[in-house]
Protein backbone atom coordinates (compact mmCIF):
# COMPACT_ATOMS: atom_id res chain seq x y z
CA UNK A 1 0.00 0.00 0.00
CA UNK A 2 2.80 2.48 1.05
CA UNK A 3 4.24 1.82 -2.34
CA UNK A 4 1.18 2.51 -4.51
CA UNK A 5 0.52 5.78 -2.12
CA UNK A 6 4.38 7.13 -2.14
CA UNK A 7 3.96 6.36 -5.66
CA UNK A 8 0.57 8.88 -6.09
CA UNK A 9 2.12 11.57 -4.14
CA UNK A 10 4.96 11.59 -6.28
CA UNK A 11 3.58 11.29 -9.76
CA UNK A 12 1.21 13.98 -8.33
CA UNK A 13 4.17 16.37 -7.54
CA UNK A 14 5.91 15.49 -10.95
CA UNK A 15 2.53 16.21 -12.51
CA UNK A 16 2.13 19.50 -10.62
CA UNK A 17 5.80 20.63 -11.27
CA UNK A 18 5.14 20.25 -14.98
CA UNK A 19 8.24 17.96 -15.44
CA UNK A 20 10.24 18.53 -18.64
CA UNK A 21 10.94 14.74 -19.26
CA UNK A 22 7.12 14.05 -18.41
CA UNK A 23 6.09 16.88 -20.92
CA UNK A 24 8.17 15.88 -23.83
CA UNK A 25 6.89 12.28 -23.51
CA UNK A 26 3.65 13.11 -23.43
CA UNK A 27 3.57 15.72 -26.15
CA UNK A 28 5.47 13.16 -28.44
CA UNK A 29 2.32 10.58 -27.92
CA UNK A 30 0.00 12.98 -28.94
CA UNK A 31 1.55 14.18 -32.23
CA UNK A 32 2.26 10.23 -32.97
CA UNK A 33 -0.84 9.02 -31.87
CA UNK A 34 -2.85 12.08 -33.58
CA UNK A 35 -1.24 11.71 -36.56
CA UNK A 36 -1.60 8.25 -36.78
CA UNK A 37 -5.28 8.68 -36.18
CA UNK A 38 -5.97 11.72 -38.48
CA UNK A 39 -4.43 8.97 -41.50
CA UNK A 40 -6.81 7.00 -40.15
CA UNK A 41 -9.63 8.74 -40.41
CA UNK A 42 -9.05 10.55 -43.91
CA UNK A 43 -8.21 6.74 -45.33
CA UNK A 44 -10.66 5.02 -42.71
CA UNK A 45 -13.77 7.29 -43.28
CA UNK A 46 -14.17 7.17 -47.10
CA UNK A 47 -13.59 3.36 -47.10
CA UNK A 48 -15.82 2.60 -44.54
CA UNK A 49 -18.62 4.41 -46.29
CA UNK A 50 -17.35 2.52 -49.77
CA UNK A 51 -17.82 -0.89 -47.87
CA UNK A 52 -21.30 0.00 -46.58
CA UNK A 53 -22.60 1.07 -49.61
CA UNK A 54 -20.77 -0.47 -52.78
CA UNK A 55 -21.86 -3.79 -53.80
CA UNK A 56 -19.38 -5.83 -55.46
CA UNK A 57 -17.76 -9.42 -55.93
CA UNK A 58 -16.00 -10.29 -51.86
CA UNK A 59 -17.30 -7.84 -50.34
CA UNK A 60 -18.52 -9.85 -47.40
CA UNK A 61 -14.87 -11.24 -47.17
CA UNK A 62 -13.53 -7.75 -47.08
CA UNK A 63 -15.85 -6.97 -44.20
CA UNK A 64 -14.87 -9.95 -42.85
CA UNK A 65 -11.25 -8.72 -42.76
CA UNK A 66 -11.90 -5.36 -41.31
CA UNK A 67 -13.70 -6.97 -38.53
CA UNK A 68 -10.87 -9.28 -37.59
CA UNK A 69 -8.83 -6.26 -37.92
CA UNK A 70 -10.55 -4.63 -35.50
CA UNK A 71 -9.22 -7.25 -33.08
CA UNK A 72 -6.08 -7.56 -34.17
CA UNK A 73 -3.38 -7.57 -31.18
CA UNK A 74 -1.24 -4.50 -32.31
CA UNK A 75 2.22 -6.69 -31.54
CA UNK A 76 1.15 -9.13 -34.42
CA UNK A 77 1.02 -5.61 -36.43
CA UNK A 78 4.35 -4.47 -35.14
CA UNK A 79 5.54 -7.67 -35.42
CA UNK A 80 5.13 -7.75 -39.24
CA UNK A 81 5.72 -3.75 -39.71
CA UNK A 82 8.79 -4.60 -37.78
CA UNK A 83 9.96 -7.18 -40.36
CA UNK A 84 9.04 -4.66 -42.84
CA UNK A 85 10.97 -1.95 -42.16
CA UNK A 86 13.74 -3.39 -40.56
CA UNK A 87 17.37 -3.17 -42.37
CA UNK A 88 16.98 -6.72 -43.61
CA UNK A 89 13.40 -6.48 -44.78
CA UNK A 90 12.01 -5.47 -47.97
CA UNK A 91 11.57 -1.40 -46.99
CA UNK A 92 15.07 -1.63 -44.91
CA UNK A 93 16.36 1.46 -47.31
CA UNK A 94 13.98 3.73 -46.11
CA UNK A 95 15.59 4.01 -42.70
CA UNK A 96 11.78 4.04 -41.59
CA UNK A 97 13.11 1.81 -38.55
CA UNK A 98 13.62 3.06 -35.05
CA UNK A 99 11.76 6.50 -35.97
CA UNK A 100 8.23 8.18 -35.13
CA UNK A 101 7.02 7.48 -38.89
CA UNK A 102 7.28 3.85 -38.29
CA UNK A 103 5.38 3.95 -34.95
CA UNK A 104 2.86 6.20 -36.90
CA UNK A 105 2.27 3.44 -39.63
CA UNK A 106 1.91 0.58 -37.16
CA UNK A 107 -0.53 2.71 -35.35
CA UNK A 108 -2.24 3.51 -38.38
CA UNK A 109 -2.44 0.06 -39.52
CA UNK A 110 -3.93 -0.62 -35.54
CA UNK A 111 -6.68 2.35 -35.87
CA UNK A 112 -7.72 2.19 -39.77
CA UNK A 113 -9.62 -1.52 -39.29
CA UNK A 114 -11.55 0.35 -36.10
CA UNK A 115 -12.21 3.47 -38.51
CA UNK A 116 -13.95 1.37 -41.26
CA UNK A 117 -15.60 -0.69 -39.21
CA UNK A 118 -17.31 2.20 -36.71
CA UNK A 119 -17.95 4.14 -40.37
CA UNK A 120 -19.10 1.16 -42.04
CA UNK A 121 -21.46 0.12 -39.24
CA UNK A 122 -22.84 3.87 -39.15
CA UNK A 123 -23.34 4.45 -42.69
CA UNK A 124 -25.25 1.16 -43.22
CA UNK A 125 -27.86 2.12 -39.94
CA UNK A 126 -28.61 4.91 -42.42
CA UNK A 127 -32.18 4.78 -44.61
CA UNK A 128 -31.26 2.67 -48.05
CA UNK A 129 -33.46 5.27 -49.60
CA UNK A 130 -31.15 8.40 -49.07
CA UNK A 131 -28.56 7.69 -51.79
CA UNK A 132 -31.54 7.33 -54.15
CA UNK A 133 -33.12 10.51 -52.27
CA UNK A 134 -30.19 12.64 -52.41
CA UNK A 135 -29.91 11.92 -56.38
CA UNK A 136 -33.60 12.65 -56.83
CA UNK A 137 -32.84 16.43 -54.89
CA UNK A 138 -29.64 17.09 -57.30
CA UNK A 139 -27.56 17.02 -54.95
CA UNK A 140 -24.03 16.96 -56.05
CA UNK A 141 -21.06 14.15 -55.20
CA UNK A 142 -19.74 15.89 -52.69
CA UNK A 143 -22.51 17.40 -51.01
CA UNK A 144 -23.97 14.03 -51.00
CA UNK A 145 -20.86 12.29 -49.26
CA UNK A 146 -20.93 15.71 -47.02
CA UNK A 147 -24.91 14.95 -45.75
CA UNK A 148 -24.59 10.74 -45.53
CA UNK A 149 -20.96 12.30 -43.21
CA UNK A 150 -23.32 14.19 -41.38
CA UNK A 151 -26.02 11.83 -40.96
CA UNK A 152 -23.79 9.26 -39.55
CA UNK A 153 -21.60 11.46 -37.69
CA UNK A 154 -22.37 9.88 -34.51
CA UNK A 155 -20.70 6.78 -35.22
CA UNK A 156 -17.82 8.55 -37.21
CA UNK A 157 -17.11 10.40 -33.81
CA UNK A 158 -17.39 6.91 -32.49
CA UNK A 159 -14.61 5.49 -34.94
CA UNK A 160 -12.47 8.57 -33.92
CA UNK A 161 -12.82 7.60 -30.47
CA UNK A 162 -11.84 4.26 -30.84
CA UNK A 163 -9.54 4.88 -33.78
CA UNK A 164 -7.65 6.99 -30.87
CA UNK A 165 -8.40 5.08 -27.91
CA UNK A 166 -6.38 2.24 -29.59
CA UNK A 167 -3.43 4.32 -31.01
CA UNK A 168 -2.47 5.91 -27.43
CA UNK A 169 -3.09 3.16 -25.72
CA UNK A 170 -0.98 0.86 -27.72
CA UNK A 171 2.43 -0.68 -26.79
CA UNK A 172 3.60 -3.63 -28.42
CA UNK A 173 3.75 -2.03 -31.50
CA UNK A 174 5.29 1.14 -30.78
CA UNK A 175 7.81 -0.81 -28.65
CA UNK A 176 8.80 -2.80 -31.35
CA UNK A 177 8.64 -0.88 -34.78
CA UNK A 178 9.67 2.80 -31.96
CA UNK A 179 12.61 1.02 -29.96
CA UNK A 180 11.73 3.18 -27.31
CA UNK A 181 14.72 5.34 -27.69
CA UNK A 182 14.65 7.89 -24.86
CA UNK A 183 13.95 11.65 -26.61
CA UNK A 184 13.15 10.31 -29.81
CA UNK A 185 10.48 7.39 -30.09
CA UNK A 186 10.01 6.75 -25.98
CA UNK A 187 5.82 7.46 -25.66
CA UNK A 188 3.91 7.29 -22.51
CA UNK A 189 2.77 3.17 -22.84
CA UNK A 190 6.51 2.14 -23.51
CA UNK A 191 7.98 4.54 -20.67
CA UNK A 192 5.50 3.20 -18.01
CA UNK A 193 7.09 -0.06 -19.03
CA UNK A 194 11.07 1.16 -18.72
CA UNK A 195 10.29 2.87 -15.66
CA UNK A 196 8.86 -0.10 -13.60
CA UNK A 197 11.28 -2.29 -15.19
CA UNK A 198 13.44 0.35 -13.35
CA UNK A 199 12.03 0.26 -10.31
CA UNK A 200 10.90 3.83 -10.74
CA UNK A 201 7.03 3.60 -9.99
CA UNK A 202 6.62 6.94 -9.09
CA UNK A 203 7.16 7.77 -12.33
CA UNK A 204 5.48 4.99 -13.97
CA UNK A 205 2.14 5.91 -12.12
CA UNK A 206 2.77 9.93 -13.54
CA UNK A 207 3.26 8.25 -16.81
CA UNK A 208 -0.45 6.36 -16.53
CA UNK A 209 -1.85 9.39 -14.98
CA UNK A 210 -0.90 11.32 -17.50
CA UNK A 211 -2.04 8.87 -20.19
CA UNK A 212 -5.52 8.41 -18.40
CA UNK A 213 -6.01 11.75 -18.30
CA UNK A 214 -5.29 12.76 -21.98
CA UNK A 215 -7.22 9.14 -23.40
CA UNK A 216 -10.04 11.05 -21.03
CA UNK A 217 -10.08 14.35 -22.14
CA UNK A 218 -9.67 13.56 -26.26
CA UNK A 219 -12.62 11.24 -25.28
CA UNK A 220 -14.77 13.79 -23.11
CA UNK A 221 -14.26 16.63 -25.92
CA UNK A 222 -15.22 14.11 -28.86
CA UNK A 223 -18.19 13.28 -26.53
CA UNK A 224 -19.24 16.53 -25.79
CA UNK A 225 -19.46 17.40 -29.63
CA UNK A 226 -20.85 14.32 -30.58
CA UNK A 227 -23.88 14.68 -28.02
CA UNK A 228 -24.43 18.37 -28.23
CA UNK A 229 -24.72 17.61 -32.16
CA UNK A 230 -26.72 14.51 -30.93
CA UNK A 231 -29.41 16.78 -29.48
CA UNK B 1 -27.55 7.30 -62.71
CA UNK B 2 -26.75 4.23 -61.28
CA UNK B 3 -23.11 4.21 -63.04
CA UNK B 4 -22.23 7.24 -61.48
CA UNK B 5 -22.27 5.93 -59.00
CA UNK B 6 -20.67 2.86 -58.81
CA UNK B 7 -17.47 5.27 -60.28
CA UNK B 8 -17.67 6.92 -57.80
CA UNK B 9 -16.94 4.57 -54.99
CA UNK B 10 -14.10 3.21 -57.13
CA UNK B 11 -12.70 6.14 -56.41
CA UNK B 12 -13.96 6.01 -52.36
CA UNK B 13 -11.86 2.56 -52.57
CA UNK B 14 -8.79 3.45 -53.77
CA UNK B 15 -8.58 6.43 -51.26
CA UNK B 16 -6.47 4.48 -48.58
CA UNK B 17 -4.14 3.37 -51.06
CA UNK B 18 -3.64 6.90 -52.08
CA UNK B 19 -3.01 8.05 -48.13
CA UNK B 20 -0.72 5.30 -46.78
CA UNK B 21 1.50 6.44 -50.20
CA UNK B 22 1.06 9.97 -48.68
CA UNK B 23 1.84 8.76 -44.95
CA UNK B 24 5.62 8.09 -46.36
CA UNK B 25 5.61 11.96 -47.19
CA UNK B 26 4.13 12.97 -43.97
CA UNK B 27 5.95 15.77 -42.55
CA UNK B 28 4.92 16.33 -38.62
CA UNK B 29 7.33 13.93 -37.75
CA UNK B 30 9.68 13.30 -40.41
CA UNK B 31 13.54 13.72 -40.45
CA UNK B 32 13.47 17.54 -39.70
CA UNK B 33 12.62 17.42 -36.00
CA UNK B 34 15.33 14.78 -35.73
CA UNK B 35 18.11 16.97 -35.18
CA UNK B 36 16.36 18.85 -32.66
CA UNK B 37 15.98 15.76 -30.67
CA UNK B 38 19.89 15.19 -30.97
CA UNK B 39 20.07 18.77 -29.59
CA UNK B 40 18.02 17.84 -26.46
CA UNK B 41 20.00 15.02 -25.86
CA UNK B 42 23.43 16.93 -26.06
CA UNK B 43 22.18 19.98 -23.94
CA UNK B 44 20.88 16.75 -21.71
CA UNK B 45 24.96 16.09 -21.83
CA UNK B 46 25.99 19.09 -20.52
CA UNK B 47 23.90 19.25 -17.89
CA UNK B 48 24.38 15.77 -17.03
CA UNK B 49 26.47 15.59 -13.23
CA UNK B 50 28.50 13.01 -14.89
CA UNK B 51 31.30 15.63 -15.30
CA UNK B 52 32.61 15.23 -19.10
CA UNK B 53 35.65 16.20 -19.99
CA UNK B 54 36.09 18.84 -21.86
CA UNK B 55 35.41 17.70 -25.58
CA UNK B 56 38.94 17.74 -27.69
CA UNK B 57 38.74 19.25 -30.87
CA UNK B 58 38.32 16.05 -33.41
CA UNK B 59 36.01 16.71 -36.13
CA UNK B 60 32.73 15.27 -35.72
CA UNK B 61 31.57 12.33 -37.30
CA UNK B 62 27.67 12.95 -37.57
CA UNK B 63 24.98 10.13 -38.63
CA UNK B 64 23.59 7.91 -36.91
CA UNK B 65 23.59 3.92 -35.79
CA UNK B 66 21.95 1.32 -34.60
CA UNK B 67 22.93 -0.15 -31.25
CA UNK B 68 21.32 -3.42 -29.78
CA UNK B 69 22.38 -4.28 -26.36
CA UNK B 70 21.37 -5.79 -23.38
CA UNK B 71 18.27 -5.24 -20.87
CA UNK B 72 20.85 -4.60 -18.06
CA UNK B 73 22.42 -1.85 -19.68
CA UNK B 74 19.80 0.04 -20.30
CA UNK B 75 17.69 -0.64 -17.02
CA UNK B 76 20.47 0.39 -15.17
CA UNK B 77 20.70 3.16 -16.54
CA UNK B 78 24.27 3.46 -17.85
CA UNK B 79 23.42 3.65 -21.67
CA UNK B 80 21.69 6.98 -20.40
CA UNK B 81 24.89 8.48 -19.42
CA UNK B 82 27.36 7.33 -22.10
CA UNK B 83 24.98 7.87 -25.00
CA UNK B 84 24.73 11.10 -24.65
CA UNK B 85 28.29 11.68 -23.77
CA UNK B 86 29.09 10.37 -27.05
CA UNK B 87 26.88 11.97 -29.10
CA UNK B 88 28.15 15.20 -28.05
CA UNK B 89 32.06 13.99 -28.83
CA UNK B 90 31.34 12.37 -31.94
CA UNK B 91 27.80 14.24 -33.40
CA UNK B 92 26.38 10.63 -33.76
CA UNK B 93 23.18 9.79 -32.95
CA UNK B 94 22.89 6.50 -31.37
CA UNK B 95 19.69 4.05 -31.54
CA UNK B 96 19.70 2.02 -28.29
CA UNK B 97 17.31 -0.83 -28.93
CA UNK B 98 17.53 -3.10 -25.18
CA UNK B 99 16.43 -6.39 -25.98
CA UNK B 100 18.13 -10.03 -25.06
CA UNK B 101 21.59 -10.99 -25.53
CA UNK B 102 20.40 -13.88 -27.93
CA UNK B 103 17.89 -11.47 -29.90
CA UNK B 104 20.83 -8.55 -29.82
CA UNK B 105 23.29 -11.57 -31.53
CA UNK B 106 20.55 -12.23 -33.83
CA UNK B 107 20.09 -8.69 -34.97
CA UNK B 108 24.08 -8.67 -35.48
CA UNK B 109 24.11 -11.69 -37.26
CA UNK B 110 21.29 -10.44 -39.99
CA UNK B 111 23.05 -6.71 -40.34
CA UNK B 112 19.95 -5.17 -38.57
CA UNK B 113 22.30 -3.34 -36.59
CA UNK B 114 25.34 -1.78 -36.53
CA UNK B 115 27.38 -2.74 -32.71
CA UNK B 116 26.47 -4.55 -30.54
CA UNK B 117 26.96 -4.62 -26.49
CA UNK B 118 26.27 -8.42 -25.37
CA UNK B 119 26.79 -10.21 -22.26
CA UNK B 120 27.05 -14.16 -23.45
CA UNK B 121 31.01 -14.82 -24.58
CA UNK B 122 29.85 -18.37 -25.11
CA UNK B 123 26.98 -17.30 -27.62
CA UNK B 124 29.02 -14.26 -29.23
CA UNK B 125 31.79 -16.99 -30.22
CA UNK B 126 29.24 -18.66 -32.67
CA UNK B 127 28.80 -15.17 -34.45
CA UNK B 128 32.42 -13.91 -34.23
CA UNK B 129 33.21 -17.61 -35.96
CA UNK B 130 30.60 -16.65 -38.43
CA UNK B 131 32.33 -13.86 -39.31
CA UNK B 132 28.89 -11.54 -38.28
CA UNK B 133 30.70 -9.67 -35.85
CA UNK B 134 34.22 -8.10 -35.63
CA UNK B 135 36.38 -5.76 -34.09
CA UNK B 136 35.04 -7.43 -30.76
CA UNK B 137 36.77 -5.29 -27.85
CA UNK B 138 36.34 -5.99 -23.74
CA UNK B 139 34.36 -3.30 -22.05
CA UNK B 140 33.34 -4.38 -18.43
CA UNK B 141 32.33 -6.76 -16.28
CA UNK B 142 30.08 -6.69 -13.30
CA UNK B 143 28.52 -10.47 -11.61
CA UNK B 144 25.73 -12.85 -11.48
CA UNK B 145 24.58 -12.92 -7.67
CA UNK B 146 22.14 -15.83 -6.72
CA UNK B 147 18.98 -13.88 -4.70
CA UNK B 148 16.43 -14.95 -2.85
CA UNK B 149 13.20 -14.39 -0.54
CA UNK B 150 14.24 -12.78 2.79
CA UNK B 151 14.01 -16.37 4.98
CA UNK B 152 16.13 -18.09 2.62
CA UNK B 153 14.33 -21.41 3.12
CA UNK B 154 16.43 -23.57 1.14
CA UNK B 155 19.35 -22.42 3.82
CA UNK B 156 21.48 -21.35 0.43
CA UNK B 157 23.29 -18.78 2.14
CA UNK B 158 26.41 -20.04 3.35
CA UNK B 159 26.63 -22.99 1.08
CA UNK B 160 30.67 -23.94 0.60
CA UNK B 161 30.30 -23.51 -3.08
CA UNK B 162 28.22 -22.18 -5.92
CA UNK B 163 27.35 -26.12 -6.77
CA UNK B 164 25.82 -26.50 -3.01
CA UNK B 165 23.95 -23.20 -3.17
CA UNK B 166 22.31 -24.41 -6.49
CA UNK B 167 21.46 -27.99 -5.25
CA UNK B 168 19.99 -26.51 -2.16
CA UNK B 169 18.02 -24.34 -4.29
CA UNK B 170 16.29 -26.75 -6.90
CA UNK B 171 15.67 -29.18 -3.93
CA UNK B 172 13.05 -26.50 -2.17
CA UNK B 173 12.35 -24.09 -4.94
CA UNK B 174 10.50 -21.76 -6.22
CA UNK B 175 13.30 -20.83 -8.67
CA UNK B 176 12.34 -17.86 -11.27
CA UNK B 177 14.13 -17.75 -14.72
CA UNK B 178 14.48 -15.12 -17.15
CA UNK B 179 13.31 -17.96 -20.29
CA UNK B 180 14.11 -14.94 -22.40
CA UNK B 181 17.12 -16.10 -24.16
CA UNK B 182 19.29 -13.18 -22.64
CA UNK B 183 22.90 -13.64 -21.22
CA UNK B 184 21.54 -14.04 -17.76
CA UNK B 185 19.26 -16.98 -18.79
CA UNK B 186 21.97 -18.38 -21.46
CA UNK B 187 24.25 -18.30 -18.03
CA UNK B 188 21.55 -19.68 -15.82
CA UNK B 189 21.23 -22.20 -17.73
CA UNK B 190 25.03 -22.66 -17.91
CA UNK B 191 24.75 -22.66 -14.27
CA UNK B 192 22.42 -26.03 -13.83
CA UNK B 193 24.63 -27.77 -16.41
CA UNK B 194 28.09 -27.15 -14.62
CA UNK B 195 26.03 -28.60 -11.50
CA UNK B 196 24.39 -31.72 -13.17
CA UNK B 197 21.09 -30.12 -12.62
CA UNK B 198 18.18 -30.75 -15.35
CA UNK B 199 16.56 -26.97 -15.32
CA UNK B 200 13.25 -28.42 -16.63
CA UNK B 201 12.88 -31.88 -15.06
CA UNK B 202 15.10 -31.63 -11.52
CA UNK B 203 14.50 -27.67 -9.99
CA UNK B 204 11.12 -27.23 -7.95
CA UNK B 205 8.69 -25.19 -9.48
CA UNK B 206 11.14 -23.30 -11.88
CA UNK B 207 8.74 -20.89 -13.92
CA UNK B 208 10.32 -19.04 -16.59
CA UNK B 209 9.18 -15.07 -17.34
CA UNK B 210 10.57 -14.51 -20.68
CA UNK B 211 10.73 -11.02 -19.43
CA UNK B 212 13.83 -8.66 -18.44
CA UNK B 213 15.62 -8.48 -15.35
CA UNK B 214 13.59 -5.68 -13.60
CA UNK B 215 10.61 -7.32 -13.87
CA UNK B 216 11.51 -11.17 -13.66
CA UNK B 217 13.12 -9.89 -9.93
CA UNK B 218 9.61 -8.04 -9.52
CA UNK B 219 8.34 -11.65 -9.81
CA UNK B 220 10.20 -13.35 -7.71
CA UNK B 221 10.06 -11.24 -4.97
CA UNK B 222 6.30 -11.57 -5.52
CA UNK B 223 6.36 -15.40 -5.35
CA UNK B 224 9.27 -15.52 -2.70
CA UNK B 225 11.32 -17.07 -5.10
CA UNK B 226 14.93 -17.43 -5.83
CA UNK B 227 16.70 -16.02 -9.19
CA UNK B 228 19.53 -15.10 -10.88
CA UNK B 229 20.16 -11.62 -11.37
CA UNK B 230 23.02 -9.76 -12.79
CA UNK B 231 24.11 -6.89 -10.03
CA UNK B 232 23.73 -4.11 -11.06
CA UNK B 233 19.87 -4.42 -11.87
CA UNK B 234 19.66 -5.63 -8.35
CA UNK B 235 21.22 -2.73 -6.79
CA UNK B 236 19.02 -0.64 -8.85
CA UNK B 237 15.98 -2.20 -8.03
CA UNK B 238 16.28 -2.92 -4.61
CA UNK B 239 15.06 -0.36 -2.96
CA UNK B 240 11.54 -2.18 -4.29
CA UNK B 241 12.84 -5.52 -2.94
CA UNK B 242 12.62 -7.75 0.03
CA UNK B 243 14.63 -9.97 -1.71
CA UNK B 244 18.47 -11.08 -0.43
CA UNK B 245 21.88 -11.76 -1.85
CA UNK B 246 22.01 -15.61 -0.92
CA UNK B 247 25.58 -16.63 -2.98
CA UNK B 248 28.12 -14.68 -4.80
CA UNK B 249 31.71 -14.47 -5.81
CA UNK B 250 32.10 -17.79 -7.98
CA UNK B 251 34.39 -17.49 -10.71
CA UNK B 252 31.82 -18.73 -13.02
CA UNK B 253 29.56 -16.02 -11.42
CA UNK B 254 31.18 -13.72 -13.77
CA UNK B 255 29.55 -11.16 -16.37
CA UNK B 256 31.19 -10.05 -19.03
CA UNK B 257 30.33 -7.58 -21.77
CA UNK B 258 31.98 -7.20 -25.25
CA UNK B 259 31.44 -4.63 -27.84
CA UNK B 260 31.36 -6.01 -31.29
CA UNK B 261 31.12 -3.92 -35.00
CA UNK B 262 28.79 -6.13 -37.14
CA UNK B 263 30.56 -7.32 -40.26
CA UNK B 264 30.47 -4.60 -42.89
CA UNK B 265 32.06 -6.85 -45.44
CA UNK B 266 29.05 -8.94 -44.80
CA UNK B 267 26.39 -6.16 -44.78
CA UNK B 268 27.02 -3.25 -46.59
CA UNK B 269 24.51 -1.60 -45.08
CA UNK B 270 26.19 -1.41 -42.02
CA UNK B 271 27.57 1.96 -40.27
CA UNK B 272 30.86 1.06 -39.75
CA UNK B 273 32.38 4.69 -39.09
CA UNK B 274 30.02 5.47 -36.37
CA UNK B 275 30.03 1.76 -34.79
CA UNK B 276 33.86 1.92 -34.50
CA UNK B 277 33.93 4.94 -33.23
CA UNK B 278 31.18 4.01 -30.41
CA UNK B 279 33.61 0.69 -29.31
CA UNK B 280 36.50 3.39 -29.43
CA UNK B 281 34.96 5.68 -27.07
CA UNK B 282 33.60 2.64 -24.99
CA UNK B 283 36.97 1.34 -24.10
CA UNK B 284 38.43 5.29 -24.05
CA UNK B 285 40.04 6.14 -20.49
CA UNK B 286 37.66 9.13 -19.63
CA UNK B 287 34.55 6.52 -20.25
CA UNK B 288 36.14 3.50 -18.48
CA UNK B 289 36.71 5.92 -15.60
CA UNK B 290 32.51 7.07 -16.06
CA UNK B 291 31.95 3.97 -16.10
CA UNK B 292 33.64 2.53 -12.99
CA UNK B 293 32.32 5.92 -11.22
CA UNK B 294 28.47 4.99 -12.60
CA UNK B 295 26.41 4.83 -9.28
CA UNK B 296 28.92 4.06 -7.10
CA UNK B 297 28.10 6.83 -4.46
CA UNK B 298 25.15 5.87 -4.53
CA UNK B 299 24.94 1.86 -3.88
CA UNK B 300 28.53 1.95 -2.47
CA UNK B 301 29.95 -0.06 -4.92
CA UNK B 302 30.51 -0.17 -8.57
CA UNK B 303 27.40 -1.24 -10.74
CA UNK B 304 30.24 -2.10 -13.58
CA UNK B 305 33.89 -3.00 -13.73
CA UNK B 306 35.85 -1.10 -16.43
CA UNK B 307 38.14 -3.84 -18.47
CA UNK B 308 39.40 -2.03 -21.29
CA UNK B 309 42.57 -3.57 -22.45
CA UNK B 310 42.38 -6.43 -20.07
CA UNK B 311 41.93 -10.24 -20.92
CA UNK B 312 39.24 -12.67 -20.03
CA UNK B 313 41.27 -14.87 -17.99
CA UNK B 314 42.22 -12.06 -15.54
CA UNK B 315 38.96 -11.06 -14.67
CA UNK B 316 37.97 -11.24 -10.54
CA UNK B 317 41.54 -12.27 -9.83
Amino acid sequence: MDALWDGLKEALRLIGTGDAGLREVAWRTIVVSGSATLLALLAGVPAGYALARARFPGRTILIGLVNTGMGMPPVVIGLVVWLFLVRSGPFGDLNLIYTKRAMVIAQFLIATPLVVGFTAAAVQALPPQLPDLLQHLGAGRLASLWITAKEAHLGILAAVMAGFGAAISEIGASMTVGGNLQGETRVLTTAIVTESSRGQNAEAIALGLVLLVMAFGVNLLLTVVQQRRAA
Amino acid sequence: MRRSFATRRRFALLAPFALFAALFAFPACGGDDDDDVVATATAAATLAPTGTPSPTPTPKLGGSMILATTTSTQDSGLLDVLVPMFTKEMGVEVKVIAVGTGAALEMGAKGDADAVLVHAPASEKKYVDQGDLVEGVLVMHNDFIIVGPAGDPAKAKGSADLKAALVAIAAAGPFISRGDDSGTHKAELQLWKDAGIDPKAAVKDRAETGQGMGATLNVADQRLAYTLTDRATFLAQSKNLKLIVVFEGASSLLNIYHGYVVSPTKFPKVQAAQARAFLAFLIAPETQKVIGEFKKAEFGQSLFIPDAGKRVEDLGK
